[in-house]
């Protein structure tokens, strides 16, 4: 088991390598001269060339790739432009946001699209089945701002029980920060659930074709122990890797929400630093999001070996 | 009383075509301790008889006749009562053992599993049971492999598990479906060796069921042969092997390949395919591949006509059967 | 009695693919009439006229600048079969040709093709979006080639996985064994055969595309105004939630029937094409 965590790890070391090579790139390689950027077409070159130098960008890019990596690493992420403050506190901030968000989000998805695709592998072919997988084809169908939109008018305009956007901040209101979560988290949800709801149902009916489940009815078990003690466990397996695929998916979706609810998350802090053209706050921040991502797919890996044995033999 | 007296068992099947009949007033009855063997090729309804006996039948299938199980009737039965009776009493072990086991669980919890949900053991007892009957089966160093994983197992040792699992509430009746046809011949036997060894042992009636004459042979004290759901012919295994009085058993034993026949003989085939479910004829199922047939089997279900004692056969052509010389004689 | 029924027959039988096929099928009618009638003009603005509610001049009502709501639609329409028409196209071309080179090279060609393949699943389409965007600006030529340039690994990975299978089946060996070379034995044979895989593939990233066209837009990177897209037309809606909620239930819908309408019909298509990829659902 030892070995196969180290095994994982040393993949997830290599990932994060090539998709900082990857931001990089896109991001600092490409764009040209940065400095340029900053100051628009019409600066005047000496002021260009001072903010080329401040900004370390007349050194050869294996050397720039190397100190941004080690100014990740050692929390030396930079200042932006368009805050003048440090780019590792903004995005503490923002985490502070995005990060609650994403759970809960991921929280509500795997209750709902759980309960809908056991339920519906339950009454495989008849009316709940059916009906269920109508709705969750129209979930995945749903733009998840759209469906936030539709939230806010049911909820805030109509009902008034939530407001339209917005977040007090932690140490302010918790409650309230709390609750101005949830439409959020809904709305990311709801079409991440469909999408699991159906693999769920899928993987649930694949395993009830297994000739074990047979056995197990065999033995004397009951249809609903069978469905728990053998089913159920064997069916997590391809709906965990989903979940950990999803997760990218909710991250990005947060990019958009945030926007809707006019939440300041880290979503929102990468589309307005967009907006300013400020490229050290986009790189790091997508970089942050994806270092999350390729994390959150190893403690999956990590997870099947522990409910699977056969992967720890090394056979799959 | 007999331990098993099936009487007029019938199962209707849901095919994509239409509802078809896949077995037909099946009758048979066996004491304890007492072995049978069921025979036929595939499709001929022997593993769903092993089914309905278990109250296992797929979804949409329609029983009906008598299954009575130490007096109890089954057929109708409640799903809850019929649970305390599978795994319990009556033990049931599959064609498959590569896939029949759960990879996710230990072999000492699914052999232990029966044994915590019947007898109401703890999870030590359990334990201690479950090793002790891995041992019996033959799995070696039970103690320390009974933690291990199915997938750490070779075939026949995963079905040696599941006569475990199938045999730990000592049951009065164990039905082996094609227990070793998915098994290497030498592995075969040692299997039948010991599922024959258990069940002398502990007393428990066998139903076996096979397509392989072989397997019969050796391992049964009476036979069923069947085709098209029903049961051609039956007897004590030494008498149905002597005088195969039906032509669908002369058929089926004519068409094992022997060693020694002459170079150039043919291979002797019954002529035509096992029909589907749904196009059986309404009358003798075996009518349009028989070489015997006449126009009155295609209407008239053959009764079945004592041959002997413990022999029977239903056909309508039984003297011409007898009249032609039989392809072989002698048991395996 | 088990004679073989002809595929349009087995496909007027599919309920997913009727429905998917007749709503895709109503897009595309949508977007063809929008090029030569539209009740009113998308681009003229009428102030007197804004923010209307659906009426006998306006089917759909008005926006806040006085423009037919419905002729927003119809020509949204056209601009999201663009998106996803070309973008499917990138990602279908060049996707496809790294795949089928990867299958039929094996090897380090192989190694490299996948492993770049592989990174994107740390960069859902949303982001490597915004990636470029950052980089390029914002427009809609720019989301373009951002969404197609996301799609390039999803044809690669699956067009290479389908393809390693035809390469190991019989009928190609024995093609290698006439003296057939790759290029043409992946011309001939296998991508016939990976055919089946790739249309379904096409019409799921063509929805996708769509929704992530639209998620763009709303933020404001995609189509630029007075450029109508459904995805933008939601932005402005948003901040007239009081006043004109119905403008903010149209585009959607639109959205959500277009990307329905593919899904189901992918899933016919799935079916239908290829009854061994087809699973009892």
């Amino acid at each position: 088991m030892g070995f196969f965590v180290f095994k994982r790890f040393c993949t997830l070391l290599l990932t994060l390598a090539g998709a900082s090579a990857v931001v990089f790139l896109v991001l600092e390689v490409l764009p040209g001269d940065a400095a340029q950027v900053l100051m628009g077409p019409d600066a005047a070159p000496e002021a260009v060339q001072a903010l080329s130098i401040k900004l370390g960008l007349n050194l050869p890019a294996m050397e720039r790739y190397w100190q941004w990596v080690g100014g990740l690493l050692t929390g030396d992420w930079g200042l932006s432009y368009a805050y003048s403050s440090p780019v590792l506190e903004l995005v503490l901030e923002r985490l502070a946001l995005t990060v609650p968000l994403a759970l809960i989000a991921m929280l509500l998805t795997t209750v709902l699209a759980l309960t809908v695709g056991i339920y519906a592998a339950s009454r495989h072919n008849r009316w709940g089945d059916v009906g269920l997988m109508g709705l969750t084809q129209i979930g995945i169908a749903v733009p998840n701002f759209w469906f936030a939109i539709l939230l806010i008018l049911l909820f805030a305009v109509q009902l008034q029980w939530f407001s339209a956007g917005g977040f007090p901040g932690w140490r302010e209101d918790a409650l309230a920060s709390l609750k101005s979560l949830l439409l959020p988290a809904l709305s990311l949800a709801v079409v991440q659930a469909a999408i699991l709801a159906r693999i769920t149902r899928s993987a649930v009916l694949d395993v009830l074709r297994e000739d074990f489940v047979r056995t197990a009815r065999a033995k004397g078990l009951s249809q609903r122990a069978t469905l728990w003690r053998h089913v159920l466990r064997n069916a997590m397996i391809p709906v965990i890797t989903v979940m950990g695929l999803q997760f990218a998916n909710l991250l990005a979706g947060t990019i958009v929400v945030e926007n809707v609810f006019y939440l300041p998350g880290l979503g929102r802090l990468i589309f307005q630093s967009i907006s300013n053209r400020d490229l050290i706050v986009v790189r790091n921040c997508v970089m942050l999001l994806a270092a999350m991502v390729i994390a959150v797919n190893f403690v999956v890996d990590v997870l099947y070996a522990v409910i699977d044995p056969r992967v720890k033999a090394g056979g799959l | 009383m007999p331990l098993l007296e099936v009487e007029n068992l019938s199962v209707q099947l849901q095919t994509q075509r239409g509802p078809a009949d896949a077995v037909r007033a099946l009758s048979f009855s066996l004491e304890r301790g007492q072995t049978l063997g069921l025979i036929g090729e595939s499709g001929c309804g022997k593993s769903i008889t092993a089914l309905a006996l278990m109250g296992l039948l797929p979804e949409g299938a329609v029983l009906s006749g008598s299954i009575r199980f130490d007096g109890q009737e089954l057929v109708g039965m409640m799903d809850g009562a019929l649970q305390q009776l599978r795994g319990n009493r009556i033990g049931m072990i599959f064609q498959e053992p590569m896939t029949a086991l759960n990879p996710l669980h230990t072999i000492a919890h699914q052999v232990a599993e029966p044994l915590r949900l019947h007898r109401g053991l703890g999870r030590q007892a359990a334990l201690q049971q479950a090793i002790a009957l891995l041992e019996r089966v033959g799995i070696a160093d039970a103690a320390r492999r009974a933690h291990a994983y199915p997938h750490q197992f070779s075939g026949g040792q995963r079905q040696r598990i599941t006569i475990a699992m199938a045999l730990a509430c000592a049951p009065d009746l164990l039905i082996a479906d094609e227990p070793t046809t998915a098994l290497d011949v030498t592995v075969q036997a040692q299997i039948l060796e010991l599922i024959s060894e258990l069940v002398q042992e502990r007393g428990m009636a066998l139903l076996l069921i096979s397509h392989d004459l072989g397997v019969i042979a050796q391992n049964v004290a009476r036979m069923l042969v069947m085709y098209g759901g029903m049961v051609v012919e039956s007897g004590a295994t030494q008498r149905v092997f002597a005088h195969m009085a039906h032509p669908y058993t002369r058929g089926l034993f004519g068409a094992r390949p022997r060693l020694g026949a002459l170079r150039g003989e043919r291979l002797t085939t019954i002529r035509g395919s096992v029909p589907e479910l749904v196009d059986l004829p309404a009358g003798c199922p075996f009518f349009e591949r028989c070489p015997l047939a006449i126009a009155d089997c295609a209407v008239t279900r053959p009764a079945a006509s004592e041959l002997g004692p413990s022999h029977q056969a239903s056909c309508l052509r039984l003297e011409a059967a007898a009249a032609t010389a039989p392809n072989a004689g002698a048991p395996v | 009695m088990n004679k073989p029924v002809s595929m349009a027959a087995r496909a007027l039988q599919h309920r997913s693919f009727v429905i998917g096929a007749a709503l895709t099928a109503a897009l595309l009618l949508a977007a063809a009439l929008s090029l030569v009638w539209t009740p009113w003009s998308p681009y003229e603005i009428d102030m007197a006229a804004k923010l209307q509610p659906p009426n006998a001049q306006h089917w759909l009502g008005t926006d806040p600048f006085g423009r037919d709501v419905s002729a927003l639609l119809l020509v949204g329409a056209r601009n999201s079969i663009l998106v996803g028409v070309i973008a499917v196209g990138i990602g279908l071309s060049l996707g496809t040709g790294l795949g089928l080179l990867a299958a039929a090279r094996r090897g380090w060609v192989e190694e490299v093709v996948m492993r770049l393949a592989d990174f994107t699943f740390a960069f859902p389409a949303i982001l490597s979006a915004i990636m470029l965007m950052a980089v390029f600006g914002a427009g809609i030529v720019n989301a373009i080639v951002a969404i197609g340039i996301f799609n390039i690994p999803t044809f690669a990975r699956i067009t290479r996985a389908s393809a390693n299978v035809v390469w190991s089946r019989e009928f190609v060996l024995a093609a290698r064994a006439c003296g057939k070379g790759p290029w043409r034995i992946t011309l001939e044979h296998v991508l016939p055969n990976i055919a089946s895989v790739l249309i379904v593939q096409a019409t799921v990233q063509f929805a996708l595309a769509i929704l992530a066209e639209a998620a763009l837009s709303y933020l404001g990177l995609g189509t630029q105004p007075p450029q109508p897209s459904w995805g933008r037309m939601l932005a402005e809606a948003q901040t007239l939630l009081f006043q004109a909620p119905l403008l903010a239930v149209f585009p959607g819908v639109a959205i959500a029937l277009a990307v329905l309408g593919l899904n189901l019909m992918g899933d016919g298509l799935r079916d239908l094409l290829d009854p061994r990829l087809a699973r009892k659902r």
